[in-house]
């Protein structure tokens, strides 16, 4: 993975001074509040409904097993000894000081790690595949592309002070892991008709209150001109996003109003006028790559007879390994996702004490490396498949061995009203019922792959437009309500979810999505998954029975 | 108003249009409106105020006797007149960059590294901001990652030159 350099050293470690400075300027009454909350917030302080929310930033979601060690730190020292992995792949510390956190920041950049642009009106973390570098379908890693947005991106001079937001996604393969369609900017790693890598870029995307699907802007731009072309593309947008209306003001709205092609002249204009650094970008690019390069895979036969006894002779063991391995490009490895979603737990909270956990499976069983997924799971990427029997042993002593990556129960929510001062609504608890009502493994396999994903305000964090059920909580007349979708996909085919009906109360939503499920049960065709159901059928025949039953409870 | 640079606050040269004794003086910033019908007069600089949606294209014509562009920001949270000022620079105008409007210390050398020269501060943020804490913030961060901006070197162009170095030794 990605090591700092000097430079990037000292960066990080002027940052930390910078808005220990900043903290105390606050304090003496140098800087208002309302001047403050821009610096507080393009360093991930959030101001909650408890207490501040620390937000840490997990570039393209990749971890080393020291700075996992270094968050337990953190979570035991200033926090309440647990943090939450964000759907952006970040880590949020619910319980954190004003005053201290520039030290947490201090303890963050002992292991190259910080704070800069997960939140505020900016470039935020920049988000890849979570098999990235270790997927067999990728032209390429994209996240050396993700560590110099990453860079270029940090405290820029002229995009620190958008209209709003701005969040991007960098994918090698035709296959969309990353939800790179619902970003403002999506970068697909592409080779055109002459065999040469370029990159595909789409803008526009977003979830939020108006979900929209990325458009494609570029169809092929050359290597090399990645940054000339942002910068322009993002001067467009700060010079002409709308900044009269919070709400509408993201790039999605923009590209919208005056349509791709006009917007697509725009950019295509000020990258006409751009400066030419492309030899000197790949050469970058170059020394990026370089260090994710991993170079002790052992050289093993593609078939390890270890690991099929074990399958043949481990029945729970079989039934975890249908669930959570990824195809891994270099023959022996298989990269593996381990669900921290246990059936009736919080998704994406873990415990100081897992943390220290997962930092050692990650030295003993993935070459010191693991992710962190979009979808609140952990992967750990390079884990031999001669391993493979002993790890899950492991995982399963500390209850980590849950077999139901992308099953029903594997639901991604996000914080809600339990901690979140913008939800109307909770969420964590509507995944924990729903979880609880499916527990049955049994049925869980009969359902097949399943993604529910849980929003408690219209900010969509949850990406419930996405979730082939998609649930948004709100607020009506001062109760909970929520909302449910069907049809979402996060996917290359990214569709977003059409409504089912009115919103119900909270003890009513396990029931209508047993209700939903059911009508899959009925209605599919050999061999169907849920979403191939819905998409061949429409979602009618959904609706009534969501309906049929919704009017059953009022009753 | 209090006018800064990148040595701190000093006096300005310039004065408004319309101000007592405006007219006598060497130095007069008219508002956008009258640019077309404002001539340059010999001896005398001409600077024009904006907001930060007027365009490249609008003022281009201008440029040679203008002295100075003032863009308006009118909130520090605004940042259209950073990517108007890079822009203005880029289109070949020479003159003074101001920044007119309520910016903070931290952004001061964002404004220099977009093309600007000077600040015009409201007097409520320079009596709460003293000329320490915005010439302190210049140096907060010794190299910043970016190219092809207005500042001395940056990140991207050290390991160009390391590389280079590497290349011919």
């Amino acid at each position: 993975m990605y090591r700092y350099d000097e430079f990037d050293e000292r960066f990080v470690r002027e940052r930390v001074a910078q808005f220990r400075d900043q903290v105390n300027r606050r304090l003496s009454g140098a800087l208002t509040e309302e001047e403050f909350r821009p610096l507080r917030l393009q360093n991930g302080l959030y101001l909650q409904l408890h207490a501040y929310m620390l937000r840490i930033a997990i570039p393209y979601g990749v971890l080393s097993s020291q700075q996992l060690c270094q968050l337990a730190v953190i979570a035991d020292k200033y926090d309440r000894g647990y943090g939450h992995f964000t759907t952006r792949t970040n880590l949020q510390f619910n319980w954190p000081k004003l005053k201290d956190a520039p030290d947490i920041l201090d303890l963050l950049a002992d292991v190259q790690m910080h704070c800069i642009q997960t939140s505020g009106n900016d470039i935020r973390n920049v988000t890849a595949d979570q098999f990235a570098g270790v997927a067999g379908d990728e032209i390429e890693d994209p996240r050396p592309v993700a560590e110099l947005i990453r860079q270029w991106s940090s405290l820029h001079p002229e995009f620190s002070f958008l209209p709003r937001k701005f969040k991007i996604a960098v994918i090698a393969s035709q296959a969309d892991r990353a939800v790179m369609k619902s970003h403002d900017v999506g970068i697909r790693i592409v080779r055109n008709k002459a065999g040469e890598s370029g990159y595909e870029i789409f803008a526009g995307g977003g979830l939020g209150r108006t979900p929209m699907v990325g458009k494609r802007v570029r169809e092929f731009l050359p290597k090399g001109q990645l940054l000339a072309y942002l910068e322009a593309l993002l001067r467009v947008y700060n010079l002409e996003g709308r900044r009269d209306n919070k709400f509408k003001a993201r790039i999605k709205i923009l590209v919208h109003e005056i349509g791709i092609d006009a917007f697509r002249d725009r950019v295509e204009a000020e990258f006409a006028r751009a400066d030419a650094f492309s030899d000197d970008e790949n050469a970058e690019l170059a020394r990026i790559s370089a260090q994710f390069e991993v170079r002790n895979y052992e050289k093993l036969s593609a078939r390890s007879e270890t690991f099929e006894a074990a399958r043949k002779s481990d029945p729970a063991f079989a039934e975890w390994v249908a669930h959570s391995l990824f195809a891994h490009k270099v023959d022996g490895y298989a990269a593996v996702t381990i669900s921290l979603k246990p059936v009736g737990g919080v998704p994406g909270d873990m415990t100081s004490d897992q943390m220290r956990f997962f930092a050692d499976l990650t030295d003993r069983f993935s070459l010191g490396e693991l992710r962190v997924t979009h979808a609140q799971n952990l992967v750990l990427p390079n884990v031999k498949q001669d391993d493979l029997h002993a790890l899950w042993r492991e995982l399963g002593k500390a209850g980590l061995a849950t077999p139901n990556v992308g099953l029903v129960t594997d639901i991604i929510s996000c914080p809600g009203l339990d901690y979140c001062a913008l939800a109307t609504a909770r969420s964590i608890p509507i995944a924990q019922a729903i979880s609880n009502r499916f527990a049955d493994k049994a049925r869980q396999d009969e359902i097949g792959p399943l993604q529910i994903k849980i929003s408690g305000c219209i900010n969509a964090c949850g990406h419930h437009h996405v979730g082939h059920i998609g649930i948004l909580g709100l607020e009506k007349r001062g109760q909970e309500s929520y909302q449910i979708t069907l049809g979402g996909d996060p996917t290359e085919n990214m569709a977003i979810g059409e409504l089912l009906g009115p919103g119900l109360a909270a003890g009513d939503v396990p029931a209508a999505i047993e209700r939903i499920v059911g009508v899959y049960l009925d209605k599919r065709a050999d061999g169907e998954t849920f979403i191939e159901t819905v998409k061949r059928l429409g979602v009618s025949e959904f609706k009534a029975a969501f309906l049929a039953g919704a009017q059953n409870e009022a009753a | 108003m209090k006018l800064l640079d990148r040595n701190g606050f000093r006096t300005d040269d310039f004065s408004r249009a319309g101000a007592d004794g405006a007219a006598r003086l060497d130095a007069v910033i008219v508002p956008f409106a009258d640019l077309p019908s404002t001539a340059a007069r010999a001896g005398k600089r001409l600077g024009v105020d904006i907001p930060n949606t007027v365009t490249v294209e609008q003022l281009a014509p201008h440029f040679e006797k203008l002295a100075l562009i003032g863009i308006a920001f009118p909130a520090s949270t605004d940042g259209r007149g950073f990517s108007l000022g890079r822009r203005l620079r880029r289109a070949g105008f020479k003159g003074l960059l101001r920044a007119s409007g309520p910016l903070i210390p931290d952004q001061f050398p964002y404004a220099l590294a977009c093309g600007f020269d000077e600040i015009e501060l409201p007097d409520a943020s320079a009596a709460r901001q003293p000329e320490s804490q915005w010439l302190q913030a210049l140096g907060a961060i010794t190299l910043p990652y970016q190219r092809g901006y207005a500042r001395p070197s940056s990140i991207f162009e050290q390991r160009r030159q390391a590389r280079k170095e590497a290349a011919h030794g």
